[in-house]
């Protein structure tokens, strides 16, 4: 999986020999081909795929307006209304297609900034080690301690509720496990052989760790970050729930929340908003699990 | 264990707690909106705005205001709430043994049953037990709290009856001694169930997984090789080892735990700390938010060093710098 010294390496300015793009790219393939012969890796896939798929296209295919009256209140679900209406006879089928775009878009940015600001610290601390890493892992365990639903709960009541406001603020709070597990990678994989041999031939600090580190610490990131995002759509559902989530759009939380006074007469309310939330989570949870099952037994 | 260590990790939650102070603080204060005009309405006259903003102190520069609330805290004197007048750490100290008794219910149940589940199914790999309880837990572990909540009423309490829908006691109910704590009880039953399940699912896959890897090791296999009954091997020999990091997720999952209590609290009435932030917050009862946010961080904080103290404990060869 490494290259070894020997392995011609960089001989002029940046540009990188065929050799060195295929020993990086290489691995991952083969962690993708092991992935779908999993069962936890081919149901964690196809789930997560129907949850975005239906979050990008979805809308567009809706029967109706999530938030239009489209039929009678509290109706059953039936050929129509495959999942029912709600108090007000809106259709819930378009209010979960929809709530599908909602988690899809917190969990989306969510995920980029948790990636970015854990990259950052993760790199920063693990490449110059000393003092720098001492304060950012300071500043990352404390971090870990703030209670971060307690306080998105406090900070969006206070500042009203919106989506950006709730995506800053989940991105904030939840970047810790994976400058952890960057941190962790970077401090094994700078010490190998390839990476020396670059160093030897006298490439940058930026472009080791640009080309020749982080590459190959992305798949363990792609299993953590599958966890984070996991517990962010389970943030945002119960955000949502307790009716912080952003007013304009509708959310499984939010849909949820309405079933709550209507429990005893119409359990679709409840039973199609927490479906969907469990079966996106259930998704991540599957991918991220099989993707450390083939990076386990691979090494 | 040395003693100089408990002290180090004791003197860092000042530090910490310090910083989540000022984080709470900060951002509460520096939200839109002013909070005279949330205290004393809309139309007010500039005297009564006076008079309000001198008693809860809100004339001075927030550095000072922040200087005097640290200070207070330090005491243990939480200030006054907006609404009520009373103390906020007497408000708070009413609610908590609500949110105490369903919290501390959850992580026992959670626990001894976690490990009892992930120890039988272990003792089978791929047996029915084995592949039925890593299916139910998958599962619950992606379900949110309150969907469970619903769940659990639409079945059990709305649904058979079994249990009641919500609240702590039976209203209208003057029962005293053992008929009280009886009813409390069945109250409790469904939302520490819960509360417990994400819990159970955590420590069973931990469990699970630790044991299958120690069962195969040579002291488990010396042990059986000895003639030692199956549940003894289990119980004496091969247990021991995946307990420690049971422990540790027990304890590093105090926020989720308190988090999902919040949740929990709402979906079942349950009189706790829950549903009095949710209340302040709707009436912008600052002292009391604020109070709410600092006692539930410092007990996180408290429950990630004992944590932290119990891993070294137990596994002596853990060090830190």
């Amino acid at each position: 999986m490494a290259r070894t010294p020997h392995a011609p390496v960089a001989a002029s300015g940046d540009v990188a020999p065929a050799g060195l793009d295929l020993a990086v790219t290489a691995p991952r393939q083969r962690v993708l081909r092991r992935l779908v012969r999993r069962p936890a890796g081919i149901v964690g896939s196809v789930l997560t795929g129907m949850f975005v798929l239906v979050g990008l296209f979805g809308p567009a295919l809706a029967p109706y307006d999530p938030f239009a009256v489209v039929g009678p209140s509290l109706a059953p679900p039936s050929w129509p209304h495959p999942m029912g209406t709600d108090a007000l006879g809106r259709d819930l089928f378009s209010g979960i297609v929809a709530g599908a775009r909602t988690s899809l878009l917190v969990a989306g940015l969510v995920g980029l900034m948790v990636l970015a600001i854990g990259l950052v610290v993760g790199t920063l601390s693990s490449w110059w080690g000393g003092w720098v890493d001492d304060s950012l892992m300071r500043l990352t365990e404390l971090f870990q301690v703030l209670p971060r639903f307690f306080l998105a709960v406090v900070v969006i009541a206070y500042f009203g509720p919106g989506l950006s406001l709730l995506i800053v603020m989940l991105g904030l709070t939840s970047w810790t496990l994976l400058a952890r597990v960057v941190r962790a990678e970077v401090l094994s994989i700078k010490e190998r052989e390839f990476v020396e041999a670059a160093r030897v031939a006298g490439a940058s600090s930026t472009r080791l760790v640009l080309r020749e580190v982080l590459p190959n610490a992305l798949p363990a990131m792609s299993a953590f970050l599958g966890l984070v995002l996991a517990q962010v759509l389970l943030i945002e559902a119960s955000l949502g729930f307790i009716g912080l989530g952003d007013p304009n759009l509708v959310s499984w939380g939010y849909l949820a929340s309405q079933a709550q006074r209507f429990l005893r007469v119409a359990w679709w309310m409840s039973v199609f908003p927490g479906l969907a939330i469990a079966v996106a989570v259930l998704g991540f949870n599957l991918l991220s699990d099989a993707v450390t099952d083939v990076l386990g037994s691979s090494r | 264990m040395t003693f100089g260590y408990v002290g180090w990790r004791l003197l860092q939650v000042v530090p910490t707690a310090a910083a989540i102070l000022l984080i709470g603080f900060l951002l509460i204060h520096l939200a839109p909106g002013d909070p005279v005009v949330a205290l004393a309405g809309q139309n007010g006259d500039a005297e009564y705005y006076a008079f309000i903003r001198d008693k809860f102190g809100l004339d001075e520069p927030l550095p000072e205001q922040l200087a005097t609330y640290a200070s207070r805290v330090v005491q243990a004197d939480l200030g006054t709430s907006y609404l009520q007048g009373r103390p906020v750490a007497t408000i708070i100290a009413e609610r908590i043994p609500a949110t105490l008794l369903l919290s501390v219910t959850a992580l026992v149940l959670s626990s001894v049953a976690g490990v009892a589940l992930g120890s039988l199914a272990a003792s089978r790999p791929h047996g029915l037990v084995d592949v039925a309880s890593t299916g139910a837990t998958l599962a619950v572990y992606a379900a949110p709290v309150f969907w469970l909540g619903q769940l659990a009423i639409l079945g059990l309490a709305a649904g058979l009856g079994w249990f009641p829908v919500q609240g702590m006691t039976s209203p209208r109910s003057d029962a005293t001694g053992l008929a009280a704590a009886l009813d409390v009880a069945h109250h409790l039953a469904l939302p520490a169930l819960v509360l417990a399940s994400q819990e159970i699912a955590a420590v069973f896959r931990l469990t699970r997984v630790g044991l299958l890897d120690e069962l195969g090791s040579d002291h488990v296999r010396t042990a059986r090789a000895k003639g030692l009954s199956a549940r003894r091997v289990l119980v004496k020999h091969a247990l021991r080892r995946p307990l420690v990091p049971v422990v540790t997720v027990i304890g590093g999952r105090a926020g989720h735990l308190l988090s999902g209590a919040i949740v929990t609290e709402i979906v079942f009435g349950w009189p706790g700390l829950g549903r009095l932030l949710l209340s302040s917050l709707q009436t912008r009862d600052t002292p009391v938010v604020l109070g709410i946010f600092l006692v539930v961080a410092f007990f996180v904080i408290l429950a990630n060093v004992g944590t932290d103290l119990t891993y070294r404990w137990l596994d002596p060869r853990v060090r830190y710098r």
